[in-house]
């Protein structure tokens, strides 16, 4: 059966790219966000302590990058109203993102498609972030999966 | 430092956590401010409860962040949380504790990495599942030292 929103002409936005944005990553940023989900490792709460470990300093924990947010790529279907659901993500860490980095975070859309549910049509869109430190390292690569229905 | 696991330490079946949790409406405030992320179901009942919902729920990112917490606790200093991934399934309240969970699934080797996958989950006072989710960590290896 044909998709009822995403078709063929909607299916052409996947690959279509954010404008990179650039966050300097405080250490009170950092140790907000510990606090926030109350994560007491000092990896994350003390650069006395820190520097002591093998990284030599203060580091962001896993999810801190929901701080950078990333400009979204613009999915355009003819759908004239609908909900929004969160339906997860994965991470890939490669690299620590450190207190005093500047982080460049850039997303893309890597998937669309319509699935048949309860309510109607569904659709999926993945969404890939990527978070790239001043050396062009990519520390970290999220994809997320929101669900329209 | 808390103390460090190491690769031969664990085995499939290996239980990881439990990590409890009790957020409060405060720590959703807190967890708005900090990640930016001012939805209004997360902070006013009223909007949450115009919207349909029992009341203000929890961010799924903060439960993101409440098995990334899990996660590198079990991987410690020396350890590394390679990958890490969620799943919302169900709507968790404050006042209502949450517990962080986890077993290893698979252990194994590649390329010089020692690495172990988990299963992980987010339960509630009623044993629900409502964040499944996986993981995979790099840990020291006695051997490699």
């Amino acid at each position: 059966m044909a998709n009822k929103y995403v078709t063929d002409e909607a299916k052409k936005q996947i690959g279509k790219v954010s404008e990179p944005r650039t966050y300097e990553v405080e250490r009170g940023a950092i140790r907000r966000f510990a606090e926030a989900i109350g994560d007491p490792n000092p990896l994350f709460n003390s650069e006395r302590e820190a520097r002591q470990s093998r990284f030599g300093g203060m580091i962001a924990p896993p999810t801190f990058c929901r701080s950078m947010g990333a400009a979204i790529p613009d999915i355009k279907l003819d759908m004239p109203t609908f909900r929004g659901l969160d339906g997860g993500s994965e991470w890939e860490y490669l690299a620590p993102i450190r207190a005093g980095d500047r982080i460049t975070v850039q997303s893309k859309l890597v998937d669309l498609r319509e699935a048949a549910g309860r309510l109607g049509p569904m659709v999926f869109s993945v969404i890939e972030t990527t978070y790239t430190n001043q050396f062009g390292e990519v520390c970290v690569i999220q994809r997320s999966t929101g669900i329209r229905y | 430092m808390a103390k460090q696991i190491y690769f031969e330490d664990v085995e499939v079946g290996t239980e990881i956590g439990p990590l409890e949790k009790n957020p409060t409406t405060q720590q959703l405030a807190k967890y708005a401010g900090a990640s930016g992320d001012f939805y209004q179901i997360h902070y006013d009942k009223d909007f949450a409860l115009g919207n349909g919902l029992p009341g203000v729920i929890l961010h799924g990112a903060l439960k993101n962040g409440f098995l990334g917490h899990l996660m590198t606790d079990f991987a410690g200093e020396h350890g590394w949380l390679r990958k890490l991934g969620v799943q919302y399934r169900g709507m968790d309240q404050p006042g209502t504790q949450v517990i962080a969970r986890g077993k290893v699934s698979k252990k194994y080797t590649e390329g010089g990495d020692h690495l172990v996958d988990c299963e992980i989950w987010l339960e509630n006072n009623k044993g629900e599942k409502t964040t499944p989710g996986s993981a995979t960590v790099i840990l020291p290896s006695r051997g490699a030292k």
